[in-house]
């Protein structure tokens, strides 16, 4: 990146400085430290100058926001032009009660909704389950129909806020719910935005909400690529993420290096399928985590970037839209404490930060109440204030890719994306990512991580502040969220008069038509929407292609 | 005599966030226990069963989704239920402190949040261990 | 507390769960109810499943159990995990296989640390199995460590042997020059869905053809899917087809018999090693030997010749 000689002065300076300061310096004043390293154990020099970066190449490593290789960035003018949509993650109880919640943070310049379901939800069974006991709307709203998809959203101009949904294992159901209501409603399917999780890849790594078994998994997601971008061209049909693998203990760099693995198995699986990588890549999204440390995760968002568009050149891609990676963050919630509870506003703001500065299209910022319960009102407020104030005053946003050509995070960059390779070559001799999954291979990565971190912190080599310095014993004086107690029993009532109302032979007919077509090949999409728009339930239809497909056992990692 | 203490850690409902349950699952076995891990989705009839058959002497339960006033009070009363007075039970997960008091009238000893220290668990098992 | 052995014969779980608690602990109580249950043992017919990790065993032993289950047999399943040899303590997760199992009151799961036992087996897991026959068990699983590759004590206590194997893992053959060849009594390929299956099975067919366990009998290789319950009631029978062989070559009684031989061996080494290095009267004696040997003051073999001398007199 530099001019021979220019280095060869900066090589030579460094050394002398090396020998004749530095060295002398830390003689007398040892560093804190023996040893710097890193969330992701990578050792950090003392400093970084221009000889740590000068084997990359500008233009071709580095270039220019809006073109390849998009590491600084996936538009032109990044934050100067549109700021990133502020979306939090929320949902809670019933439905009726979660709409309140959106329109509440809508009225508070939220600029995006974001749906989380409850457990029962997540794996497909309706509330009255005898699986879903003690479940209902713990950790999300509960959706058993399209009636309750109707009242979430009752009110809510979904021709122009997008919804993103973390939904996998049904995904493909819950977003004919989403699809379903907005008709009813006269809202085109052109029109609507917004996104499904579907990443079925990182359920059996990370966050185990999984149903079927890997291959019907990938083909019900590879029909909702298909039928995204055919009908619903708004929708982003998928949002590998990055997220849970992180949160259940990973590195930095695994959580990169699984994620946009995961990322180029769906491509392959796609691209097998016969569609064009060019009709369905622009769809999809990313999702990674905004932890601690605040150089590397800005690395690490830079370095997907550039990895996803080589990626993606490599696999046959033309289009520009298909190489750049758009990508939410969310804040990491493992990184927040149950001790002093308000600080973890101060941990937020650094975590949002670093997401921002990363270049992220869309961002979640958690509430300081959430290692106790569900967010109350004011800490989901103070969380969004929390982005407001990044964005409208910090002045961060001003010029693209500020830390661009920083030694470090240039260096830190490069090196993630070496790692990150390193990973995928491991991966290829499993023989991709589905063998190396049922050989536990993910699994055990991210528990050892998990672990490691966890004994760093009970040896204090690791400092969380609160928890294991810095200690107070003081009552916890956190308004904690208070769920209306009477929803499940109206949840359970209106699903008892929904299968009474509705047209029962319809019903039958269509989960009818719906197991004769997964046992074939069709796209599964037009015969799922069939089956909610006659208010099949999510368990009736779940329970249809659980009776194809199976369902899927984990291997035993720990 | 060769006695270990033997525990089960068990993630009761639906939630799949099994970090916690493995570090302390792992943290178990390095203090010189013998850990019974069963992996997810678990009933109260699951983990009573299994805990007759180990003949555990701890049952560890986690869950972070909120689910635990109901799924933590399943499992202690069919305990109760069947006559198992002298198995200690502790749980962890996003509990908050109202709950906590609860939990303990319901015959669960000791509860551990977020921040936990391995060794506080391991302590607090070798200590209350009733057999 | 005396009348254990008498609920452990009536089937009670807990009972059965405490004495063997007592045995892996070698309580003085376990020894006087062992005593009690031996008459009633016998019964059971125990198959023995080794193989290396990610061979599927546990999920195996799940789905057999279901079969026999079907045909209202009453299983016992003894999965042995290895205890760590730092700590003394053992991650036990063979269960994860076999939630569902949970619950039949016509099965019993015992999770056990090998506690310092070598070979795949835990110590306790002669006591065990009498334990679960005298339960009223008619069929004994006993699902060896799967870390090693020299488990082959696992011969000593099945009447049945199964090795496992997967396809395309490397170390497949590698495993079975380690040993396993002579030990096995029915080969199963499992997770036969995956490439080379057909070479796996070709290459263990021309081994079998040069070393084979009985002169009169070629070793069986099975494929299965146990994932998807495909080749488990080929296998339940070619295992009752073993046994018939067994009872019609009078080799039942000679292998029963080694059992019984194993079984006597491991007593007495335990209570020796017991009574030479826990007990107080020897404790002080070794102690100061071993000092002696460190400072080069005696040899091992006469420190030896010292203790047993003491022992034998």
């Amino acid at each position: 990146m530099y001019d021979k000689k220019k280095m060869a002065d900066i090589k030579k300076k460094k050394a002398e400085w090396n020998k004749d300061c530095y060295s002398k310096h830390i003689k007398k004043h040892s560093e804190r430290k023996k040893i710097f390293n890193n969330l992701s154990s990578i050792e950090i020099n003392s400093i970084y100058t221009p000889d740590d970066i000068s084997h990359l190449d500008y233009n071709q490593n580095l270039g220019f926001p809006g073109i390849y290789p998009f590491l600084r960035g996936i538009h032109p003018t990044m934050y100067r032009g549109r700021l990133w949509t502020m979306r939090q993650f929320s949902g809670f109880g019933s439905a009726e009660e979660t709409n309140k919640r959106y329109k509440y943070l809508l009225e508070h310049g939220e600029t995006g909704l974001s749906v989380a379901f409850d457990y029962p939800t997540l794996y497909g069974y309706d509330t009255d389950h005898q699986l879903s006991r003690g479940e209902f709307g713990k950790c999300g709203v509960a959706i058993s129909s399209l009636k309750d998809m109707e009242i979430l959203f009752d009110g809510i101009p979904i021709d122009k806020v997008t919804t993103s949904m973390t939904i996998n294992g049904p995904a493909a159901i819950v977003w004919a719910f989403y699809i379903a209501n907005a008709k009813n409603r006269g809202i085109s399917k052109q029109i609507i935005g917004g996104t499904i999780q579907n990443d079925i890849l990182k359920e059996y790594i990370a966050q185990k909400s999984f149903i079927f078994p890997p291959e019907p998994s990938m083909r019900l997601i590879v029909d909702t690529f298909e039928y995204g971008f055919k009908e619903v061209p708004r929708w982003n049909t998928i949002s590998i993420s990055g997220y849970h693998i992180r949160e259940a203990g990973s590195t930095a760099i695994q959580e990169l290096a699984f994620t946009l693995g995961d990322g180029v198995e769906y491509v392959k699986w796609a691209i097998k399928r016969g569609l064009k990588i060019d009709d369905f890549a622009p769809r999809l999204s990313f999702f990674f985590n905004a932890h601690n440390d605040f150089f590397e995760e800005i690395a690490k968002y830079r370095a997907a970037r550039r990895i996803w568009s080589q990626e993606l050149k490599n696999l046959g891609a033309k289009k520009d839209r298909s190489m750049l990676m758009r990508f939410h963050t969310q804040t990491a919630g493992c990184t927040l404490t149950a001790q002093q509870p308000e600080i973890n506003i101060a941990r937020t703001t650094m975590q949002a930060l670093s997401a921002v500065l990363g270049g992220t299209q869309s961002l979640h910022t958690n509430s300081m109440d959430e290692a106790l319960a569900l967010p109350s009102e004011k800490a989901a407020r103070i969380a969004l204030r929390t982005q407001q104030i990044i964005a409208e005053e910090s002045g961060v946003t001003d010029t693209v890719d500020p830390l661009g050509g920083s030694y470090y995070i240039e260096w830190l960059t490069d090196k993630m994306v070496e790692e990150t390779y390193k990973y995928f070559d491991k991966v290829e001799k499993f023989g991709g990512v589905i063998p190396a999954i049922e050989k536990g291979f993910f699994q055990r990565e991210i528990a050892e991580s998990a672990y490691k971190y966890q004994k760093e912190l009970d040896k204090k080599e690791r400092i969380m502040v609160g928890v294991n310095r810095y200690q107070m014993d003081e009552p916890i004086e956190i308004p904690i969220l208070k769920m209306d107690e009477k929803g499940e029993e109206r949840q359970i009532n209106r699903l008892k008069k929904l299968r009474e109302d509705r047209n029962n032979i319809k019903v039958e007919r269509n989960l009818a038509n719906l197991k004769r077509a997964a046992h074939g090949n069709k796209n599964l999409m037009p015969f799922i929407l069939d089956c909610v728009h006659s208010y099949a339930t999510l368990g009736e239809t779940c329970d249809i292609l659980r009776e194809v497909f199976g369902e899927y056992k984990e291997p035993a990692i720990y | 005599m060769n006695e270990k203490i033997r525990v089960l850690v068990a993630k009761p409902g639906l939630d799949g966030h099994d970090r916690g349950a493995k570090i302390v699952a792992r943290a178990l076995r390095d203090a010189g226990m013998e850990v019974v891990y069963t992996g997810l989705h678990q009933t109260a009839d699951m983990i009573v069963e299994t805990a007759i058959q180990e003949d555990v002497n701890v049952i560890g339960l986690s869950l972070l989704s909120g689910a635990h006033m109901t799924l933590f009070k399943d499992v202690t009363s069919l305990l109760k239920k069947k006559g198992l007075n002298d198995v200690l039970v502790i749980g962890g997960g996003i509990i908050p402190d109202e709950d906590v008091s609860n939990l303990k009238k319901a015959g669960v000893s000791g509860v551990f949040g977020p921040g936990t220290h391995c060794d506080d668990i391991v302590k607090f098992i070798r200590k209350n261990v009733k057999k | 507390m005396n009348d254990i052995a008498a609920k452990v014969l009536e089937g009670d779980p807990r009972s059965i769960a405490r004495l063997i608690t007592h045995a892996e602990n070698t309580s003085p109580l376990a020894a006087s109810q062992m005593k009690k249950i031996h008459p009633y043992t016998g019964k059971a017919y125990v198959i023995g499943i080794t193989g290396v990790m990610g061979s599927g065993k546990s999920t195996l032993i799940y789905e057999m159990t279901k079969e026999y289950r079907r045909q209202g047999l009453k299983v016992g399943i003894i999965a042995i995990d290895p205890t760590s040899p730092f700590s003394g303590g053992a991650l036990l997760g063979d269960r994860i296989r076999m939630t569902e199992l949970a619950t039949d009151n016509g099965v019993f799961i015992r999770s056990m640390g090998t506690r310092g036992m070598l070979g795949g087996l835990a110590s306790a897991v002669y006591d065990v199995v009498e334990i679960l026959d005298a339960s009223g068990k008619d069929i004994v699983l006993v699902e060896t460590v799967g870390v090693g590759q020299a488990e082959v004590d696992v011969i000593k206590i099945a009447d049945t042997t199964l090795v496992v194997l997967v396809p395309g893992l490397g170390d497949s053959i590698q495993t079975i020059k380690a040993g396993i060849m002579e030990i096995a009594d029915i080969y199963v390929v499992n997770k036969a869905d995956r490439s080379g299956v057909e070479q796996a099975v070709a290459e263990l067919e021309s081994l079998i053809d040069i070393a084979c366990n009985d002169k009169d009998r070629k070793t069986p290789v099975l494929t299965t899917i146990a994932k998807q319950k495909k080749g488990i009631l080929e296998l339940v029978k070619e295992i009752e087809n073993h046994k018939n062989y067994l009872k019609k070559t009078n080799r039942f009684q000679a292998k029963r018999r080694k059992r019984y031989e194993a079984e006597l061996v491991e007593i007495i080494r335990k209570r020796l090693m017991n009574f030479i290095f826990d007990e107080s009267t020897f404790k002080g004696k070794v102690e100061s030997l071993i000092d002696q040997i460190s400072k080069k003051e005696v040899d091992p073999y006469s420190a030896a010749d010292e203790i047993l001398g003491k022992i034998l007199k």
